[in-house]
């Protein structure tokens, strides 16, 4: 049991699929604009993820590893014209408020990813309550969603009218009618309610969230424990997965370098490899920083910092157009960037005259100890990169992305601009 | 007249991304620069509007005839499935310049909520089957534009000084929402 009531809160909570993951984003803005609407759209995807996850997971060990794309597809559009045709029989007014938006959970990035990374890989009965958490995780969603429009978009909630002209308060006495006349005074904006207000809510809502996650990651890197994993790059490709801020995609990004590559994916690829070598880049620009904390040589270390950052940069330019991308190439460029970077890392050295080692032991040997120290942070990059290229990552991209955290936080503290 | 307008309508007043919301996860993940934008947007007019040809085919032609109407969501998504790669499979041995430019496109394609959707409201309302097409060519017509001007917003945008939580997705998401209260003014067009 416990292990179903893990899977509810995962659902729910940890990696809600509207504002963690960020999967199924075209039915999140198309029907949100009324609570109901959002509310209906939420429950029916939570009775098909169920349904297919138990169906799947039951026939997991029979369907054939290279037809599993097709099978899932199938499994769930059965489903998905089954429910069509008890809602067009049943609730016919929320069949047609959905309209279109019914037959398009078959292609719902969260259900062909949860039959995809949780139900063909295990139980029955876990992956039947990993379907009924996301479900309701994105119900949840949906519906705060739907509310948030609703409300400042139209004035109601649910369909009751509470703010604006002519509203339910005024309709009662006393202290209720005062307070409905108060609310009477807003101008509902209705744009909410229109296409355009829901990319803005969504828009602001990941904005908030972005804020928290941040948050949660300082304090977390401040008592010195692990980040915690608010990323899990757990999408069908072609879905975006960019709830953290852009401080947390460094780990996250080399973490999927070890992961094993689909076709799909591949579209992806490119970034992987410069973000790891943006973590390893700005690992070596921190341990460079911690020996200097000693020694304080600022301007020179400024010179430093940027000149990985602008090496990873325009590295970053030409790799969107690798579309060719497969371990071999992905290793090479890694090893070709990270020779990139040693040279910018030289040449900050000798200006800074600091010895630093990617062991961060702070040595205080001067200029005469350059030359060790540049082989020193050659051989250690060529460790850190077998290690990605080995694929055991987790570790090592723990202990880089808490020293990219402790970097950018030591940037702030100096001023120094971007 | 008729099939101008309704191509003019699917591109503009009808933007499958700004009004319909099909096809957000391309237009959110691949719009970062405008070579990769146009890649996949070529990439969805080749498929759109071939699979809008063979669905409505297939609907007149097998669905509509046996009285199986009620097939259609099945029947389409595994059409498109298959149709995507077939034409890869094509392209790959005939016309390999192409294939190397769409490459990875292609099977993004098939679990594109805009390929299935533009296929079902085609046969929702009713058209035939060059008007289908048609429909299916101006919607991705109206997909390429959305996603080549994003895109071109995002490279622009990528060197403004953004405030740290609206870095990454809620930007791009505000600039897709003045976007479309922008297409807003085409619906007066026809």
């Amino acid at each position: 049991m416990g292990k179903c009531t893990e899977r509810l809160y995962n659902g729910i909570v940890k990696e809600n699929p509207t504002f963690v993951q960020m999967l199924g984003m075209c039915p999140t803005l198309a029907v949100t604009s009324s609570a109901i609407n959002g509310a209906g759209m939420g429950l029916t995807t939570t009775c098909i993820l169920v349904l297919s996850n138990f169906m799947i997971s039951a026939l997991r060990k029979v369907i054939p590893d290279k037809v599993r794309i097709p099978s899932f597809i199938v499994i769930i559009a059965s489903f998905v014209t089954i429910i069509q045709f008890l809602l067009q029989a049943y609730l016919p007014s929320l069949n047609d408020s959905l309209g279109l938006y019914i037959p398009l959970i078959v292609v719902n990035c969260i259900i062909l990813g949860r039959a995809e990374a949780y139900a063909s890989k295990n139980k029955v009965l876990p992956s039947v309550f990993d379907g009924l958490g996301m479900g309701l995780g994105f119900t949840v969603g949906l519906t705060l969603i739907g509310m948030f429009r609703e409300l400042l978009g139209k004035g109601c909630i649910f369909g009751f009218q509470i703010l604006g002209d002519g509203n339910r308060l005024q309709n009662s006495s006393g202290i209720v009618k005062a307070i409905g006349n108060v609310f009477s005074l807003y101008t509902p904006i209705t744009i909410l309610v229109l296409a355009p207000g829901a990319f803005f809510v969504l828009a602001f809502l990941i904005a908030f969230i972005n804020k928290r996650n941040a948050k949660k990651a300082a304090e977390a890197l401040a008592n010195g424990e692990e980040i915690p994993a608010v990323c899990k790059p757990d999408s069908c490709a072609g879905c975006i997965n960019a709830a953290c801020c852009g401080k947390l995609t460094a780990a996250t990004a080399a973490q999927t370098v070890s992961k094993p590559v689909s076709v799909a994916e591949k579209a992806e690829m490119p970034k992987p490899v410069n973000a790891a070598e943006k973590a390893a880049a700005s690992k070596q620009v921190n341990a460079a920083e911690k020996a200097a904390a000693t020694k304080p040589a600022s301007a020179a270390e400024k010179a430093a910092a940027p000149k990985p950052v602008s090496a990873a940069e325009k590295t970053e330019a030409p790799a969107p157009e690798n579309k060719a991308a497969d371990d071999k190439s992905e290793s090479g460029a890694v090893n070709a960037e990270k020779n990139e970077t040693v040279d910018a890392e030289a040449k900050a050295e000798k200006t800074s005259k600091a010895d630093e080692s990617s062991e961060v032991k702070a040595d205080n040997n001067e200029a005469p100890a350059e030359k060790a120290a540049e082989d020193k942070t050659i051989k250690a990059a060529d460790e850190a990169n077998k290690n990605l290229d080995e694929k055991t990552v987790d570790k090592d991209s723990d202990i880089k992305l808490k020293e990219t955290m402790a970097h950018i936080k030591t940037k702030k503290g100096k001023g120094g601009k971007r | 007249m008729n099939i101008l307008l309704l191509a003019i309508g699917a591109a503009l007043v009808n933007n499958v991304i700004l009004s319909q919301f099909l096809g957000l996860c391309p237009f959110l993940g691949v719009s970062k620069s405008v070579n990769t934008a146009t890649g996949m947007g070529a990439a969805v007019i080749f498929v759109m509007t071939i699979s809008s040809f063979v669905t409505s085919i297939v609907y007149y032609g097998i669905l509509r005839r046996f009285g199986l109407e009620y097939l259609n969501t099945i029947v389409f998504i595994l059409v498109i499935a298959a149709l995507v790669q077939f034409v890869e499979m094509f392209l790959k041995k005939n016309v390999k310049s192409l294939y190397e430019s769409l490459g990875v496109y292609l099977p993004l394609i098939t679990t594109n909520c805009a390929v299935l959707g533009i296929a079902l409201s085609n046969v929702q309302s009713g058209y035939g089957i060059l008007e289908s097409t048609i429909n299916g060519c101006g919607s991705a017509v109206g997909f390429t534009i959305a996603i080549t001007i994003l895109a071109g917003i995002r490279e622009r945008i990528e060197h403004s000084p953004i405030p740290e939580a609206f870095k990454g997705t809620p930007i791009v998401l505000i600039t897709s929402g003045l976007m479309a209260i922008a297409f807003f003014g085409f619906s007066g067009l026809i």
